[in-house]
């Protein structure tokens, strides 16, 4: 039976009905206390329901690592997967099914260590996939290893000395590999985070959102620079597409380009409103240029980096078969083993 | 052509011909045309494509030889021949790097116009073979194939290079003539196919094809004429058919057998791309086909495809497989339908890429970390490769469980005639997704111990699977460590039941008796007919061929115990031999070689008598 003809004989749930309570499930959650996992999946459940999708209509695909615990605690279709392939299996899922909406789970190490080929890929092919990275900036479940993600000279059970390697920077990655919504949030910033989820789920093709997420066991802190209430108004830049760049406690600071079109903090009432950056997600140059942006020399852009639309994998597929069986003379199986040079024997 | 001069005309039960040239020369071509040919003066027949292993190897060297090689028969053929009875040579490489199989008494056509110093050298001769005697137990026949055909085609006012690439058509005419075959399938198809894509060069292709042949009738160098008279075969409609060809139809028969939608997840890899190029021309069928980045994504998405609810395939060979181990172990524990073609090749590593072995077998039942059980089955000719697939997804889907398909470069590429199956007789491959939320049990199991599938749009159906160890029933994480115990032998029960389904061993030749022969895969046409000739010098032998290497047939042990002498030939070190010592402690014997090379008839019947004379 194809799944065509079953999904025609089975009527969906009604998606209106739905709440956060639906989305959780009865396994223990087995996250550290105070662990940032937990703020990002009472995000995820708050959206979901809101997304007029059948719950029925949902897969999370995960690889492994702490965040990758993530679909036991979801109740939608899910799959525990193997380190590193989930943005395979997802792609597979959409592919077979464009019907579903299918999301990743997946870490620092996960998406970009051992899985950084078919996270570039994914993104590449633009399948329609929402891709939620939980960036710790190190290795949690294997107890504390430094990741792709770790600053230079972090001393870990792993580097003792301080890691000499040079870490990754995944918004860059993620618009470089031509992902066309990119996003961050922060799992202490539950507003913001909600936002970007709802856009990132909303957004048809590779959705990426980088949540920075605090591992209070191994890293503790790693975002503190940027969370803390003191600190918050001066470290994060607020990306709002159409809007000048802003910050600061009374939005008294900007950025601007020098005259080597290298980014400056500027004093907007001195340097003037008008000669601020604008942001504009379908720049790419632009969206790039905010990735580069880095503490503590500059704020950290929060928000949606780049937000385009063009024609995704699934889709395009699609619409081959579509094409194709639309010209096909019939006869199926039958017809090929007919076909080409024959003869018969009496 | 009707009119060939009174040359007198010699009829053999059977001849091998081997097409030898530079990659460039078109020798696959000029093979493929003669296997029509053949095919349609009704021998039955079997050939071999040896390519060379390097895309882009210097012009007349050794390792830019191609070769083709035909059997055809008025009986019944099982394998390309061992040693060919006619040598077509194009240059001093294609000379050199198969003399050495050339029959004795053989003919040799030589194209004596690249027998230049240039060429000999580079095909490492110090003198020509051709005019040094070194080629006295051959029968030769030096024929300035370019310059002949040249003159043949001067009118058409093709440019010289393009005038020189249909020399080979000249050959093909040749041997035309030698075997008494007629020029119309090869005619209508240079007229047809070759003249819509260009008809300049169609149009010297078939003078040198006639050239050839009056060449053939003319010329005094040949005296008489061959003919192989038709062979006794089971009516009905045939085409020529290579194993990758039959594998993808195979796959596409199982699509439509259950209903279900094709998906093939792969990353291109010699020998089994063909398999993704015929898929990928299918979509009007709603066929899906993913080239992934790697190996790894290819089977992923594959998985992905089966847990939504599609005819999972991903195809590959032996380093692929390797790549993908872990991914299968998670189709294994996730227990989701899934099928892995492996068109074996020469390992280990990169090895021998273009070149045939069976030497995956312990990688696709073994490697992989933990209690892993995989059913495995192989297909035994080109043709038989449509049959095996569509088993293998019989059994992945009736059993919920991924499923090896082991095929390997001979198969992949060689060719033979091919009853064409009826698609209205074959079985319908049930499938049923589960509904009902009430009885819903993720790990819940039917008599063959295989769980429900259970795709995502199912209301109330909503679970979680992973490759963590499950509690048996419900599917939650479990680390319980009976529990683990448990379902390690369940899973490895249920693979183990597949044989209750499985019909009892056939065995060719005598059920009892001095020597048993036990092989698998793309040998049993070199096992069959080394077994014919040994019952034929009087001993008492059976050969049994194993299409199910896991589980193995319930019958397996009685069998092999019949006998006093059980021989297990395959192309790799002793791998099924390994297995069944350990499995039943017989003392069975392994014939064995890993040469690249499939088994030579000749060989077999030598082991077979060397090991029946033995009295123990
Ligand atoms: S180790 Fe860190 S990331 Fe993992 S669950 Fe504990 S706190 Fe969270």
């Amino acid at each position: 039976m194809s799944v065509q003809a079953f999904l025609s004989e089975i009527s969906h749930t009604d998606p209106t009905a739905l709440g956060r309570k639906d989305f959780q499930t009865d396994q223990e959650i087995r996250w550290c206390p105070g662990c940032g996992d937990y703020a990002i999946l009472a995000q995820v459940h708050k959206t979901l329901p809101e997304l007029g999708i059948p719950r029925e209509n949902f897969v999370f695909v995960s690889g492994i690592g702490c965040s990758s615990r993530f679909p036991y605690y979801t109740n939608t279709f899910g799959m525990h997967s193997i380190h590193g392939r989930a943005p395979t299996i997802a792609t597979g899922v959409k592919v077979l099914r464009p019907d579903l909406s299918v999301w990743v789970v997946t870490g620092d190490g996960d998406a970009l260590s051992i899985g950084g080929n078919h996270f570039i890929h994914a993104m590449r092919r633009n399948v329609d996939l929402k891709i939620l990275m939980f960036n710790n900036r190190i290795y949690g479940l294997t107890k504390g290893q430094y990741s792709p993600t770790s600053e230079q000279g972090k001393k870990t059970k792993s580097s003792p000395l301080g890691s000499v390697d040079y870490p990754f920077n995944p918004i860059s990655l993620a618009l470089s590999a031509e992902a066309t919504f990119v996003a961050r949030g922060i799992d202490v910033d539950a507003k913001g985070l909600g936002a970007v989820l709802e856009r990132a789920a909303k957004h048809k093709g590779t959705a990426f959102v980088e949540i920075y997420q605090n591992c209070n066991i191994f890293n503790d802190g790693a975002f503190d620079y940027l969370t803390d209430r003191k600190l918050k108004a001066e470290a994060e830049l607020r990306l709002e597409h159409g809007k000048p760049l802003r910050f600061g406690l009374n939005g008294e600071k900007g950025i601007a380009l020098d005259a080597q079109m290298n980014p400056m903090v500027v004093d907007v009432a001195a340097h003037g409103e008008d000669k601020l950056l604008v942001h504009n997600e379908e720049n790419a140059a632009l969206g790039f240029f905010l990735s580069r942006l880095v503490a503590p020399e500059f704020p950290t852009p929060v928000g949606v980096f780049r937000s385009v639309t063009k024609p995704t994998f699934d889709g395009m597929m699609e619409a081959q078969l579509e094409q194709a069986r639309s010209k096909s003379k019939g006869g199926g199986v039958q017809r090929l083993l007919d076909a080409g040079e024959t003869w018969t024997v009496e | 052509m009707e009119n060939s001069t009174a040359k007198s005309t010699t009829t053999f039960e059977s001849v091998a011909i081997r097409f030898a040239g530079d990659s460039g020369d078109g020798m696959q071509l000029t093979g493929t045309q003669f296997t029509e040919t053949t095919a349609l003066a009704g021998n039955d027949l079997a050939t071999f494509p040896d390519y060379p292993a390097e895309i882009r190897a210097p012009a007349g060297s050794l390792a830019g030889v191609s070769g083709f090689q035909i059997h055809f028969s008025s009986r019944e053929v099982h394998t390309p021949g061992d040693e060919p009875d006619v040598l077509v040579a194009m240059n001093p490489a294609a000379l050199r790097a198969n003399i050495a199989d050339l029959r004795h008494g053989g003919i040799l056509i030589a194209n004596t116009e690249q027998f230049g110093v240039k060429n000999l050298e580079r095909a490492g001769y110090t003198s020509n073979p051709l005019e040094d005697g070194s080629l006295s137990n051959y029968r030769v026949f030096p024929v300035d194939i370019t310059n002949i055909t040249l003159r043949a085609i001067a009118d058409v006012g093709l440019n010289q290079r393009a005038a020189v690439r249909t020399k080979n058509f000249f050959a093909l005419g040749l041997v035309y003539w030698l075997f008494s075959r007629e020029l119309t399938h090869t005619e209508q198809w240079i007229q047809g196919s070759m003249a819509a894509k260009d008809p300049l060069a169609a149009e010297a292709n078939l003078k040198a094809l006639r050239a050839g042949w009056n060449f053939g009738d003319t010329t005094e160098m040949f005296a008489q004429r061959y003919e192989v008279p038709k062979a006794r075969i089971t009516p009905g409609r045939y085409k020529n058919i290579t194993g990758n060809e039959a594998t993808a139809l195979g796959f596409l028969a199982a699509a439509e057998l259950s209903g279900l939608d094709l998906f093939l997840g792969s990353y291109p890899i010699t020998p089994a791309s063909d398999i993704l190029h015929s898929l990928s021309k299918q979509k009007h069928l709603g066929v899906r086909t993913f080239q992934a980045e790697d190996e790894i994504a290819a089977i992923g998405a594959t998985i992905g495809a089966a847990y939504a609810g599609g005819l999972a395939l991903t195809t590959t060979s032996g380093p692929g497989i390797a790549l993908k181990s872990e991914a299968m172990n998670l189709v294994m524990m996730l227990e989701l339908p899934l099928v892995i073609c492996d068109v074996q090749r020469g390992g280990p590593s990169t090895g021998l890429p273009t070149k045939t072995e069976q030497s995956d077998l312990l990688q696709v039942l073994f490697g992989r970390n933990g209690e892993s059980p995989i059913p495995v089955i192989a297909a035994s000719s080109p043709g038989d490769c449509f049959y095996t697939a569509i088993e293998a997804a019989r059994i992945a889907v009736t059993h919920m469980t991924p499923v090896v398909m082991l095929t390997d470069g001979y198969l992949a590429n060689g060719a033979e005639p091919w009853k064409i199956p009826n698609m209205a007789e074959m079985p319908r491959i049930p499938v049923k997704f589960h509904t009902d939320p009430a009885t819903f049990k993720a790990y819940a199991r039917d008599e063959f111990l295989a769980r429900p599938w259970a795709i995502p749009g199912t209301p109330g159906l909503e679970h979680r699977v992973g490759g963590l160890e499950k509690a048996n029933i419900t599917g939650n994480v479990s680390y319980d460590p009976n529990n683990h115990d448990a379902m390690c032998r369940l899973r490895a029960e249920k693979v183990a039941r597949i044989a209750r389904t499985l019909p009892p061993c056939e065995v060719y030749g005598d059920a009892e008796g001095d020597v048993l022969v036990v092989g698998w895969g793309g040998t049993l046409g070199a096992l069959r007919a080394g077994t014919e000739r040994a019952r034929e010098a009087g001993h008492r032998v059976g050969h049994l061929h194993l299409r199910h290497l896991n589980p193995l047939p319930d019958d397996l042990g009685d069998v092999l115990r019949r006998y006093r002498k059980v021989l297990v030939c395959e192309l790799n070190l002793g791998q099924l031999w390994f297995l069944l010592r350990a499995r039943y402690l017989v003392d069975a014997v392994s014939i064995n070689k890993v040469q690249g090379k499939p088994f030579k008839e000749a060989e077999i019947a030598r082991a077979i008598i060397e090991h029946a004379g033995s009295k123990a």
